[in-house]
């Protein structure tokens, strides 16, 4: 079943103030199917990030089309009204960077907890998940009602990853995950990828060391401009 | 180039909250020019622009302060239809005093300085109709509560609390009445940072508990990148870019969005 249907996507960046413009990726098309993991590879610059802040219309593609099969029918994410995006965000669509995006003054269980509560969860339902997802990625649970704006780098992607990973959603992005996490949080991200993928979650993910996530792996996209490097699993280096 | 997006086809609400084609000016100098916008339920929508670009001059408008030489407004409530600019005014002030809550930058506009805070919170009430002094006693405290105010300091004056405190006093009376649209016009300027923090959050809070539809204007990126679902650019009294928060932060189309997102510390 078909997620995800990119048909001719093209991204750059006009920079104003220099009167150039930057392309990132131009006429990329391949489907996502529900339960499928893509890695997206290429080198330095070559758009695997740029390419997934486009899919989440963080960035605006030039042109091109993002089919996304939504459960309500087929939406346009690259034409689609900023209220439906936001709406599917909170429903369907999840995206897991390499940052945390703290804010001053809420807990990291209550961060957390957010994804559930916008869904309809009840509060104290929803603290109780958050706080097993915390200790599933090894955040110590002294730090569970601490603010992480005052945390390293690691624990933060550890509350970074609990909270994008949740709620099950239709798509997952990924980008860099696993950096800067330690061994525990990092085979804990793995379980819960995989679990994700039974659940029929379509993922497409950067990772720096894609060792770590090789045995997940349906295809491979090189978006290196004219790679050959693009195929099943089995058929490409990592 | 911008993209044309298209019209809603999921979410199914109509907008709490829509203007269309609004235009305004004062002499010669043109404060609005044919600005349309809409807020759905729940929604934050952040307004930026430099000084001068009419993001004060519309949140004026929204609350009914001014009239506009052209264009439409109407909020999602069944007791009003139609174009509110054109109601006399009368039906506004009833309008504002009961659905629509506004929290200005300046506590002076918008409390009696030197009333009780909650005195302050009753009056709206007292305007909506309600005149059982036990019964507005409690619904002040409980509108104080939700805005994170100390309940200990209820009957102190505005004038005799800090800056934050007062800015939890107009977020109370805003509140109080369970209002359609809320308005923020720079509610955290002039606050030290760490009580900033603490509105935005009490802010962050109210939204996503009681759902209310917010419009922000502030100067302070952090501020709307903080609160808004979406943002509104302004410029010179047009609107030169609207879109959600982080494709506007990370990825703004417009000449005069991309300068004002670079200048940001």
């Amino acid at each position: 079943m078909t997620v995800l249907d990119i048909k001719g996507l093209t991204k750059g960046f006009s920079l104003h103030h220099l009167g150039r413009h930057v392309g990132a990726f131009e006429d990329i098309s391949f489907s996502i199917a529900a339960g499928e993991f893509i890695l997206l590879k290429g080198a330095n610059g070559a758009g695997k990030s740029t390419l997934l802040r486009t899919l989440f219309r963080s960035y605006l593609p030039v042109s091109g089309e993002i089919l996304f099969h939504s459960c309500h029918g087929i939406v346009d994410l690259a034409s689609a009204a900023d209220v439906d995006v936001a709406y599917l965000r909170r429903t369907e669509i999840s995206f897991v960077t390499q940052f945390l995006n703290a804010r001053p003054r809420v807990s990291a269980e209550a961060l957390v907890a957010e994804p559930l509560r916008l869904s309809g969860w009840h509060a104290e339902a929803a603290l109780q998940a958050a706080r097993a997802a915390l200790k599933t990625f090894g955040v110590k649970q002294d730090l569970w009602a601490a603010y992480p704006t005052m945390f390293s780098g690691g624990e933060q992607q550890k509350v970074n990853l609990a909270r994008a990973l949740i709620l099950p959603q239709k798509l997952l992005l990924l980008d860099e995950p696993t950096a800067s996490l330690d061994a525990h949080a990092r085979s804990a991200l793995i379980v819960r990828i995989e679990e994700l993928k039974d659940h029929g979650t379509a993922m497409i993910g950067v990772f720096h060391h894609p060792d770590d996530v090789a045995h997940l792996i349906d295809r491979v996209i090189d978006l290196t401009p004219d790679a050959t490097n693009s195929g099943e699993r089995d058929d490409v280096d990592l | 180039m911008s993209i044309v997006l298209d019209a809603p086809r999921l979410v199914m609400s109509r907008p709490v909250l829509e203007i269309n084609n609004v235009s305004k000016s004062y002499g010669d100098v043109h404060a609005l020019h044919d600005v349309s916008a809409r807020a759905y339920p729940g929604e934050v929508l952040g307004i930026v622009g430099e000084s001068g670009s009419g993001k004060s001059t519309l949140l004026r408008m929204l609350n009914l302060e001014e009239t506009p030489d052209r264009g439409t407004y109407s909020l999602d409530l069944p007791e009003v239809e139609g174009n509110l600019f054109d109601l006399d005014r009368f039906a506004r002030r009833m309008l504002c005093a009961t659905r629509i809550g506004i929290v200005y930058q300046n506590p002076h506009l918008g409390l009696l300085m030197k009333h009780s805070s909650s005195g302050n919170v009753a009056e709206r009430l007292l305007v909506a109709g309600e005149r059982s002094f036990a019964v507005l006693r409690e619904k002040a405290q409980t509108a104080l509560d939700a805005s994170e105010f100390p309940l200990g300091r209820m009957d102190a004056p505005p004038i005799e609390l800090s800056g934050g405190m007062q800015q939890r006093v107009q977020l109370a009376k805003a509140i109080a009445l369970e209002p359609a649209l809320l308005l923020l016009d720079e509610p955290t300027t002039g606050l030290d940072v760490s009580v900033q923090a603490l509105v935005l959050d009490t802010l962050k809070r109210l939204q996503q508990d009681r759902e209310i539809t917010m419009v922000i204007v502030s100067h302070d990126l952090g501020v709307i990148r903080t609160l808004a679902d979406r943002v509104m650019v302004m410029r010179c009294g047009e609107v030169v870019e609207i879109g959600l928060v982080d494709q506007i932060f990370q990825d703004p189309q417009h000449p005069y969005t991309q300068q004002l997102v670079h200048a940001k510390l």
